[in-house]
């Protein structure tokens, strides 16, 4: 696939190798381990020789000790407590929860504490932690799949960043660890061995906040982040082939929410779509059309669309039960606005 | 005092509870092991965890339970399941995601449940169940039903905040609630024997008030025996107990782990303690059951399974019409 992620600013990227999301995250906590000795990572099973279940930490305890590369017992709550603590303590820690659903246990600690903790100090507090966490896949069931990056939008207090390709992943990771406030860094466990490009070996960040516009287009904007990126831009080439020009615009972070990049884009095509894998009522994509309709209201040729997953949990059978929005229905969504 | 025979078997089993015993074992295993071939073809959606090795705690606790009964399960629920009387058909065709599965293919093997049976499902999330035996067995203590509630868990969700308050909280209520905990050795790649602070996951019940037992997993008749204890105290009023369940599992955390945090403790424990050779040697040494007998009802067992998967591959999958049903009760 073709990315512009390479024209966005950043520090010492000469050298590059073909790195899969996964080796890419790699490479930016090592790089941050390296560089600085207050970076620690915890979670379960990260430590080698698991290395983590998307092999994401793989190598890291061995080079760095398992006093800095910390395997933990199952307890989540503990997990990002500690984080906390530790941050407030000084430290800069990467903490890993294995599956977004988890996060149902230790919500208390990340919406409560770290993300309101500065507010309530009035400023005195620093919580420069990250949480890595995994959206998984159907065929793992309903309490391992669900998109649910609109909890932690409805939080004030935590940035929340969704990277779809390798370069982004190791760019934005990084910006995390070094960002001063809670991040939440959600991977996909779909584009983590599947995405695969030349990422810098060394050094590299991507600002947060900033989306990109992953493939130029007139027509109709796709605002969207994460797997679904892949969606769009492959529906893009089918609907390219009728002579409809779509514009893919990946988000990239949702907290801080680059709208000035999407009302750009939409304010160019007067058309806009938004699409996601969270579900679609009262998922991400309802505050950007909302905002969207109020700022462009007069320009807009069409309704603005929203395409995400269905009101219900994540079912189990993959056939039959396909429940994440499709290139098809992207492509009918796009054809029926070129209509208006 | 006359002299009497001392009893063959622990527990009291005549020949037809040992045969049941026997058969949900072997069901079990023959369920997990066809289930290991499968998911290598290919075959299964979904991800599945095998409880094969284990089978001796699911059914020695469960042979004690009955309709007042239920139980909460893990990841690794296929024995659970079995042992509380959960159709194996319905199981098969569930994790081969089909709407005649026990959950209309919309669970898969991490979520199987039977209300009807007592199973309250497998959890995808560790440390999930013990917070719901509370509350059945509340519902039990309320009633006067003389139920109990029973949770399964592993060595990795003992350290869950979750269990902990549950042990809590079952103890100042006097709830009751067994504990189960299936200490299998490891939780995916890590050691219990590093993760647990204790020496015994069982020695935490006494910092709870409540009796703490350890028993050998692959001993069907201590498992059964240290559960009977329990749940008859637990139906007298006398509340919770932590029973501690030591053994192996003999795959993967899932199908598909490359086990790079094990040696081969795996092939001893096959050969040498396997839950259900014990229980063969042990009751035809005793003449309680013979070889025969045994290998007439893993004849059924193996005919059951390979009926289950024929008509799991042949059932119809669920539809779209199925998507957006059974997420609330009415609205
Ligand atoms: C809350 C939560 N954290 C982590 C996981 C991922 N996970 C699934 S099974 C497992 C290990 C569980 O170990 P244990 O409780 O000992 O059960 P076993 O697998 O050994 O039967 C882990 C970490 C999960 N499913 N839920």
């Amino acid at each position: 696939m073709t990315t512009t992620a390479e024209s966005t600013t950043t520090t010492s990227q000469d050298e590059t190798t073909r790195m899969t999301m996964a080796v890419a995250m790699n490479s930016a906590l090592d790089l941050a381990l390296d560089g600085d000795e207050k970076v620690i990572l915890l979670g379960e099973d990260i430590a080698d020789p698991a290395g983590g279940v998307l092999k994401v930490t793989r190598g890291l305890s061995s080079k760095y000790g398992t006093g800095r590369v910390r395997a933990t017992p199952i307890s989540e709550t503990a997990i990002i407590g500690t984080a906390i603590g530790a941050a407030l303590a000084g430290y800069r820690p990467v903490a890993e929860i294995m599956f977004m659903d988890f996060m149902g246990v230790c919500l208390d600690q990340i919406t409560n504490h770290a993300a309101k903790l500065r507010y309530m100090s009035g400023g005195h507090s620093t919580i420069p932690i990250t949480i890595r966490t995994t959206v998984g896949e159907q065929r793992f069931g309903a309490q391992h799949s669900q998109s649910l990056e609109a909890w932690f939008m409805h939080t004030p207090g935590i940035k929340v960043v969704m990277p779809s390709t390798a370069i982004e992943a190791k760019g934005l990771l990084a910006s995390c660890v070094a960002d001063d406030d809670p991040c939440l860094f959600i991977e996909n466990v779909r584009l983590a061995f599947s995405q695969k490009q030349e990422v810098p070996v060394g050094d590299y960040r991507i600002p947060l906040g900033e989306a990109d516009v992953k493939r130029p287009g007139a027509d109709l904007s796709v605002i969207t982040y994460g797997p679904a990126v892949h969606t769009a831009l492959a529906t893009a080439e089918t609907l390219a082939d009728e002579g409809i020009d779509l514009e893919v615009v990946d988000l990239r972070t949702l907290i801080p929410l680059d709208m000035a990049s999407v009302m750009d884009s939409v304010a160019k095509t007067r058309k806009a779509i938004v699409l996601h894998d969270a579900t679609t009522f009262c998922g991400p994509g309802a505050e950007i059309a909302a905002r969207i309709t109020e700022e462009l209201f007069g320009k807009l040729d069409a309704p603005v669309k929203r395409l995400g997953a269905g009101y219900h949990p994540a079912p189990y059978a993959p056939s039959g039960l396909s429940y994440l929005p499709t290139s098809d229905e992207l492509a009918d969504t796009a054809r029926e606005l070129l209509g208006y | 005092m006359t002299d009497t025979l001392p009893t063959p078997v622990p527990g009291g089993l005549d020949a037809q509870r040992l045969r049941e015993a026997y058969r949900t074992m072997r069901t079990i295993r023959a369920f997990e092991e066809r289930l290991h071939e499968e998911f290598a073809s290919g075959d299964i959606p979904g991800f599945v965890h095998l409880y094969a090795g284990e089978e001796a705690s699911a059914t020695g606790v469960c042979m004690h339970l009955d309709d007042r009964d239920s139980i909460a399960s893990t990841h690794r629920g296929h024995g659970h399941c079995i042992a509380k009387g959960v159709d194996v058909k319905a199981m098969m065709a569930e994790i081969y995601g089909r709407r005649t599965g026990a959950c209309q293919g919309k669970g898969g093997s991490m979520h199987i449940a039977d209300l009807s049976k007592g199973m309250l499902g497998a959890n995808g999330i560790v440390g999930g169940g013990p917070p719901l035996i509370c509350g059945t067995a509340l519902a039990s203590k309320q009633q006067n039903t003389g139920g109990v509630g029973v949770a399964f868990f592993g060595d990795g969700a003992s350290n869950q905040g979750t269990t902990l308050e549950s042990l809590n909280l079952a103890s100042v209520w006097g709830l009751p609630a067994i504990f189960v905990a299936e200490n299998n050795g490891f939780a995916e790649a890590t050691a219990s024997a590093w993760s647990v602070a204790a020496d015994n996951i069982a020695d935490r019940a006494a910092g709870f008030g409540i009796p703490g037992v350890i028993v050998d997993g692959f001993d069907f008749f201590a498992v059964h025996e240290a559960a009977g204890e329990a749940i008859e105290r637990a139906r007298g009023g006398g509340g919770p107990t932590l029973i501690e369940v030591k053994f192996t599992r003999y795959y993967g955390h899932f199908e598909g782990d490359q086990q790079s945090y094990r040696l081969d403790e795996v092939k001893q424990a096959r050969e040498t303690v396997d839950c259900l050779k014990a229980f063969r040697s042990r009751v035809t040494g005793t003449g309680l059951l013979d070889e025969a007998g045994l290998e007439s009802i893993d004849g059924e067992v193996f005919a059951l399974i390979d009926a289950a998967v024929a008509e799991a591959k042949q059932a119809p999958r669920p539809t779209r019409s199925d998507l957006e049903t059974d997420v609330y009760v009415s609205y």
